[in-house]
């Protein structure tokens, strides 16, 4: 792995099992992602996004090629060690928040600190911290029912940031936002990255994301179909 | 510890549906620690009251005796051996003859035992100072069950009639010198109490007895030829067996119950697993281990019956404390039954009873709730999160 590589992904293939035969979902895909980089996995539905990220994130494993993540292959970590990996260094936005609904904003962002063992004053503070970054420190009492679709996105940031990962993997953040939300939301998550020096990838066929992202990976069917480095401004 | 704080979390976060399980499952603790405390208390009254009226601490039996077949009355006794007569004039042991009479009361006939017993003596709580009377009429006792049944009272005399050891048959009137209460059935129906020595007098057998009640704390006398020793084990082995029998039916009453309450809980658990699919993907993007989601939702689960314990304790402990100390009463007879049901019965309810209840409840809930939840090891993560898990 080169200095700051710290994603590679080698002739990937994806397929699952459809009626007798298979539905090759990635098709040979060839990527590198270093850190802090902010892409955007571009393409319409079926195109294979989510797949990507499920296997960058350890939630999935490859049917063929090679993806390592941060030095560890993803086809060969056991149940333990990929929810370790995602534990201490992954972050996830889920384009529906996925928040959980009767724990508070406080406790949902606590969550990940609670796996992590973190020691209680460290893990509120470092909740705290991270309601700060999204600015909702006025609503750590409250329950998700209670807040808007934007405010459930920024805690589902603050949730994916409080540990401050070194990868932040976003599924259609802003799908289910209105554009000022996914505005401020993208806007977030971007100050983040700068802060952080985080890597954030998105998959998204979201304008207003892809107007964001320093970098654009078009997929299709399954292949990429381009991979665009945008100059910085 | 992370488990049982986000399982804590998730069961008060999930409200209703958490305390309407933990209200069945606090209702099965109570009816099954009460119900189980009321067999127990039963049961040790009904042996104390049994060792109070009837067996004493144990009994020497005349070697042909058996309570269950008359026709051995006639050969079943003997005189006492020296050894014994010693020992009851030390009160170690009162003699009892019996025999089989027929009474005629209100022109009825009625065939009875007829029990000869020391009116002296202390040891059984037969109120045989009664018996101690100057009348011309032989003075007897009988039980409250047996007055109901014969419709006789205290003053009433009635002819009784026997036959002695020479197969001579005889009649004199009783007069009913009391009418005892008791719990003991087998003290009370069909039988009549007379004072020893007029029933050894009427039978032609002096000094002779057909068993020997030994008292409660008097220690075992050596073993006398033709003469059988029944301890209490032996002598209880029928109440015994019967409030087995009664714990047995009634715990099919309490498996029902609580096959309710484990039912309520393995349908929250089934219905949770499919609703919180999401939840349990996010929990494993988030790092956890798909068998510590399990441990999570097992956690949960069995986490109801700790709650029920919780609120079981709120609203029984004084509950089932009350009726401990006041008791309950029944609107039968146990003698009508031929069992011992004392006026009222005081539940019993032993750490031992206590603990296991829980212990049991707490296994049970925690089985069921680890059953449904093994579905999320077999669960991809990635369809968990799209929330297609069927």
């Amino acid at each position: 792995m080169e200095n700051n590589k710290i994603i590679d992904i080698q002739k990937l293939f994806k397929h699952f099992p459809m009626g007798t035969g298979k539905f090759t979902a990635l098709n040979g895909i060839d990527l590198q992602f270093s850190k802090g980089e902010f892409t955007g996995v571009i393409g319409p539905s079926g195109s294979g996004k989510t797949t990507l990220l499920n296997i960058v994130g350890t939630l999935d494993t490859p049917s063929e090629g090679r993806v390592t993540v941060l030095g560890q292959s993803v086809g060969e970590l056991g149940a333990k060690a990929a929810a370790n990996l995602r534990k201490s260094k992954l972050g996830f936005v889920f384009q529906s928040y996925n928040l959980l609904n009767v724990h508070t904003v406080f406790e949902n962002v606590e969550f990940p600190l609670l796996l992590l063992g973190i020691e209680s004053g460290r893990r509120r503070k470092m909740v705290l911290d991270a309601l700060e970054w999204v600015g909702l420190t006025s609503k750590i009492k409250s329950r998700p029912a209670q807040l808007s679709g934007g405010e459930c996105q920024r805690v589902a940031i603050a949730r994916a940031m409080v540990k401050k990962p070194e990868i932040v993997l976003a599924d259609e953040p802003t799908a289910n936002l209105d554009a000022a939300n996914s505005h401020h939301i993208i806007q977030t998550m971007e100050s983040l990255n700068r802060e952080f020096s985080t890597t954030f990838i998105f998959a998204t066929h979201d304008d207003k994301v892809i107007s964001y992202v320093r970098r654009k990976i078009y997929l299709a069917d399954g292949k990429l179909a381009k991979d665009e480095h945008i100059p910085a401004k | 510890m992370i488990a049982i704080r986000l399982a804590l979390r998730n069961l008060i976060g999930a409200g209703l549906r958490t305390w309407l399980n933990v209200i069945v499952l606090s209702f099965a603790f109570v009816v099954i620690i009460w119900h189980k405390g009321l067999l127990d208390g039963w049961h040790n009254q009904a042996r104390a009251e049994t060792i109070r009226w009837e067996t004493g601490g144990g009994q020497f039996w005349h070697e042909a005796y058996d309570p269950f077949d008359p026709f051995t009355l006639e050969e079943s006794h003997a005189v006492l051996p020296e050894a014994m007569e010693r020992l009851v004039s030390e009160g170690v042991l009162t003699p009892m003859l019996i025999t089989q009479g027929t009474i005629y009361p209100s022109g009825r006939m009625l065939n009875i035992l007829v029990r000869g017993i020391d009116p002296a003596q202390e040891i059984v709580a037969i109120p045989s100072g009664k018996l101690d009377t100057a009348s011309d009429a032989i003075p007897a006792l009988i039980g409250s069950s047996m007055a109901a049944s014969s419709r006789l009272k205290k003053g009433d005399v009635v002819i009784l009639r026997w036959r002695d050891s020479n197969g001579a048959f005889d009649a004199a009137e009783i007069e009913i010198a009391e009418v005892f209460r008791t719990a003991v059935p087998s003290v009370d129906g069909g039988q009549i109490w007379i004072p020893l020595e007029r029933l050894r007098q009427m039978m032609l057998l002096p000094g002779e007895a057909t068993l020997l009640v030994k008292g409660e704390e008097a220690a075992l006398p050596a073993a006398i030829k033709g003469w059988v020793y029944k301890d209490l084990s032996s002598l209880l082995s029928e109440l015994d067996d019967m409030i087995k029998t009664k714990t047995a039916g009634g715990s099919v009453l309490w498996a029902i119950l609580l096959l309710l309450a484990m039912l309520a809980v393995f349908d929250t658990q089934v219905l949770s697993i499919f609703r919180r699919q999401k939840e349990i993907g996010t929990s494993i993007a988030l790092g956890m281990t798909r068998m510590q989601v399990v441990g999570l939702f097992t956690v949960e689960g069995a986490m109801h019956s700790v709650l029920a314990a919780a609120l079981g304790a709120v609203y029984g402990i004084p509950l089932l404390a009350f009726q401990a100390v006041r008791g309950l009463s029944f609107p039968v007879e146990g003698s009508d039954y031929g069992i011992s049901l004392p006026d009222r019965i005081y539940p019993v309810y032993s750490l031992k009873l206590i603990l296991t209840t829980v212990l049991i409840v707490f296994l049970m809930t925690t089985i069921v709730s680890y059953w449904p939840s093994r579905k999320i090891a077999r669960m991809r993560p990635t369809d968990a999160l799209r929330g297609k898990v069927q």
